[in-house]
């Protein structure tokens, strides 16, 4: 075994011993998402490096610490990606913290979510022991889904070694459309367009303009095109406006109050939200930068059958991801006892500790 | 915040329920359900002594068949406060014996949930009751232009339920996912009689991601009363390309090739020459007999994008060294070719008494080597295996033919089977991709996991099941079985399980 992982499995079980908490970080580009992070830190980045990358197998494995733009550079020598675009938010994101933040980008909607592409994790557990689950190939029903449970999981379960992910080719072809509408028109027509089958990637609506890509074969986005109409959008400026709003680069999201993501059933009709907001995800993902109590955003979410959670900024005293049913709460509070019983990662990160 | 102990004592010797008490558990069970939803005389258990896997037999003490979430949860309390153990049930068509009853339990069968409560075709989605059949939710679908996705081969008997139970997957997967990528919620009840809900309409719920634990669990966590899938829009045009090769390892490199070029089939599937000449027989595919293997390469898509990969991969196949490329000319002719794809289970058994199918997943490049090693035990076990496979996402099927009458053939075949698993695990893979661990491949997960990472799946377990009460023994292994089997898994040079007691 690795000196490093020797080593962080004696600093884990010291730490166990002493009743503290380890904060589990990599390049801290996300210290801002979630309750604020509380012990001494473990900097995954001392473990980096791809493992394992046969573009042929559609999978890539990574250790935790390794930069994200490496690996997503590796995925682009051989016309791979990650297609869930996870945002990286600033410089120096790895591979583990992208996974434990279990964040997706623009094209979730039309792909999947992070969750989706893991297949496996090398792990250490609350108790310091090294542990694998999953593995490297796209089917595996041996053993409960272990691995899929780290992703978003903010670094409160395990420290995650190494992870495998499915990895696909990139589109052949891309293709950004302008529409000019109202939020409860553009709702209305990415249903109905959900509905059929056109290679739609991803879409962005905010301010009465709706931009849809389209990803496919040539020939399909030609056929889209035609089909759909719109404002074609130059390349450039069409891959710097997803590029920008994966990563929150918008004016939009710069605004400085507070930032909150309500996840939504596709077709809830436009949110009673007195603020500008921006949709994603064919309507599933709203965007929502306003002043406003935290249990009315709550209400609101909850209304059409959806949940809230305060991304960025705000007052984070009345907790951040929506509050859990009682039963679920249990349940999950067991589940982070069966990795981590002297709860020595990332204490209090997703709930408060009662 | 703490070590929790049912989960280890779990994890280490099977649990004994022989002091269940049936008089008492069917008296209860008949006070909370209407006569007809309770069976528990003899030759009414015998039906559900098996599933699809019957070599393995076992009568349970009694079958409920709960009309109503309700009673779902009345039988659940019963169980739990007797401490008798409970086997969720859909359709019964599971190949690994999950659904196998407990010689002191109670089956739940699921069979009377069989509604579709809501098909919302503007959100594309569909709710429906566990016992639903999967291509059921597709038929309803298709007057909206949409369709459930996964289409495990099962899938005009087996059950949503049971697909959910066992991650069930399909011929169109590489690009369209398993269950756990078409299942955005699911409604359950927990050994206690409560309600949880997981997951929702909306995407990415708070919390840990619970559903994901949901799928392959085996009826081990909850039993679920109500699943919600996405629907997806349903291509206007697919075409199959069937690509004949004179030699398996090239037909394996041919995969890789597609996939190499940027090209993710619809599907893509693989048979080797003993079974396309086994389905041959009763549908006339049209498969190339000479051939060492034969591909099935589907592109799906509006017409101008399937044209464009139909020739992108005929490009790429003819390259491979395919000595024959036909391309499907009209829908019919693409269900021909997919037809001999389909009866390769009954083919099977049609030219042997029985059959024994296997499902590990290795990494495709490891292909060669998988069918080569294979016929190395046909030899050693003198039994014939015929190879059906998903290529695309390296989960083989190989059918190994025995006839259950011949003594010492059943065994024969176990041992040929367990040889098959244990070298998915070598090469790299996993010794089931789709069909379940259940109680068949339960000895080879000893192989596959460690000490540690087999206490981690109990502790798992008791999160949502602490007394273990629902499909004990299934699944995964204690580690005093493990210790018993003696084939374990060596990790960093250590002997695992080194702390148990050994027989």
């Amino acid at each position: 075994m690795d000196e490093l992982i020797r080593e962080w499995r004696d600093r884990v079980r010291a730490t166990a011993s002493r009743g503290e908490s380890l904060q589990l970080r990599g390049g801290g580009t996300k210290d801002f998402y979630g309750r604020a992070p509380v012990g001494e830190i473990l900097d995954s980045r001392d473990y980096a490096g791809v493992v394992a990358y046969e573009p042929t197998e559609l999978v890539i494995t990574a250790r935790c610490g390794t930069p994200l733009a490496d690996l997503q550079a590796v995925l682009a020598e051989r016309g791979q990606e990650l297609p869930f675009e996870p945002p990286a938010f600033d410089e120096g994101a790895t591979v583990g913290g992208c996974v434990a933040a279990g964040l997706s980008g623009p094209r979730r909607s039309s792909v999947g979510a992070l969750r989706d592409f893991v297949l496996g994790t090398r792990i250490i557990d609350g108790r310091g022991e090294v542990l694998r689950f999953g593995g490297q190939v796209m089917k595996n029903v041996a053993g409960y889904d272990v691995s899929r449970l780290m992703a978003g999981s903010l670094g409160t379960l395990a420290l995650m070694l190494e992870v495998s992910l499915k990895v696909l080719p990139k589109p052949v072809a891309e293709r950004t459309l302008r529409f000019e509408l109202q939020q409860a028109e553009a709702l209305s027509r990415l249903n109905a367009w959900g509905g059929r089958p056109l290679p739609i990637g991803a879409s962005f609506w905010h301010d009465g303009a709706l931009s849809l890509r389209l990803c496919g074969a040539e020939a399909a986005i030609d056929a889209a095109g035609r089909e759909l109409g719109g404002e074609v959008i130059a390349a450039d400026e069409a891959a710097a406006l997803w590029r920008d709003l994966r990563e929150h680069r918008l004016p939009y999201f710069r605004s400085g109050g507070a930032l909150w993501r309500l996840a939504v059933p596709t077709d809830a009709a436009v949110l009673p939200l007195d603020a500008p907001v921006a949709v994603e995800w064919g309507g599933a993902q709203r965007w929502f930068c306003g002043e406003l109590a935290a249990k009315r955003v709550r209400e609101v979410a909850e209304a059409v059958g959806g949940h809230a959670t305060l991304f960025r900024g705000g007052d984070k005293g009345d907790g951040v991801f929506h509050p859990l049913q009682a039963t679920i709460a249990r349940i999950n509070r067991r589940v982070k006892e069966a990795l981590d019983p002297q709860d020595v990662f990332g204490r209090g990160r997703m709930y408060p500790v009662d | 915040m703490g070590e929790r102990n049912e989960a280890l004592a779990m994890a280490q010797r099977e649990a004994d329920f022989s002091k269940v008490d049936r008089t008492r558990l069917v008296e209860a069970l008949a006070a909370a359900l209407p006569a007809q939803c309770l069976l528990h005389a003899q030759e009414d258990l015998q039906p559900y002594e098996c599933d699809g896997l019957s070599v393995y037999r076992q009568v349970p003490m009694a079958v409920v068949l709960p009309r109503t979430e309700a009673q779902v949860v009345a039988v659940l309390r019963i169980c739990s406060e007797q401490g008798v153990p409970v086997v969720a049930r859909g359709s019964g068509t599971g190949l690994s014996g999950g659904a196998l009853p407990h010689a002191h339990g109670v089956v739940l069968s699921l069979a009377r949930f069989n509604r579709i409560l809501e098909l919302d075709a503007n959100a594309r989605i569909a709710v429906v009751q566990p016992g639903v059949r999967n291509l059921a939710i597709s038929e309803a679908a298709a007057a909206h232009g949409l369709y459930y996705a996964p289409d495990p081969s099962s899938q005009i008997a087996c059950s949503i339920g049971g697909n959910v139970a066992e991650n069930a997957g399909g011929v169109h997967c590489l690009k369209y996912g398993l269950t756990v990528h078409n299942v955005i919620r699911v409604r359950a009840v927990t050994i206690n009689g409560e309600i949880v809900e997981i997951g929702s309409k909306a995407p990415d719920g708070p919390g840990y991601d619970l559903l994901a634990l949901m799928h392959g669990s085996e009826g081990m966590l909850a039993v679920v009363t109500e699943i919600t899938v996405r629907l997806t829009p349903k291509p206007r045009l697919a075409r199959c390309i069937l690509a004949s090769f004179d030699d398996v390892a090239k037909a394996g490199d041919a995969v890789a090739a597609v996939i190499a070029a940027g090209i993710i089939p619809a599907g893509l599937e693989m048979m080797d020459q003993p079974a396309t000449a086994a389905v041959e027989q009763f549908v006339h595919a049209g498969y190339n007999l000479e051939a060492a293997a034969i591909l099935l390469c589907e592109s799906d898509g509006t017409p101008e994008e399937v044209a464009e990969e139909i020739e992108r991969m005929r490009v790429v196949l003819e390259a491979s060294g395919a000595t024959d490329i036909r391309i499907s000319g009209d829908e019919a002719e693409r269900l021909k070719f997919w037809a001999g794809r389909k009866a390769a289970f009954p083919a099977a058994g049609r030219i042997s008494p029985d059959y024994y199918c296997m499902d590990g997943t290795i990494p495709r490049k490891r292909v060669g080597e998988m069918l080569l090693a294979i016929q190395g035990m046909e030899g050693k076990y003198g039994l014939r295996c015929i190879n059906v496979f998903h290529a695309g996402d390296g989960n083989m099927h190989p059918l190994i033919l025995f006839d259950a009458n011949q003594p010492g053939e059943l065994d024969r075949a176990e041992a040929f089977g367990a040889d098959i698993l244990e070298l998915s695990v070598a090469l790299g893979g996993t010794i089931t991709g789709e069909h379940g661990v259940g109680i068949e491949k339960i000895n080879q997960m000893c192989s596959q996991f460690t000490t540690p990472e087999i206490e981690t799946f109990f502790r798992v377990k008791a999160a949502f099941d602490p007394a273990g009460l629902l499909n004990p023994g299934k699944a995964i292994p204690t580690l005093n079985r493990c210790a018993e089997y003696g084939r374990m898994r060596v990790s960093n040079g250590q002997l695992p399980h080194a702390d148990i007691e050994r027989f």
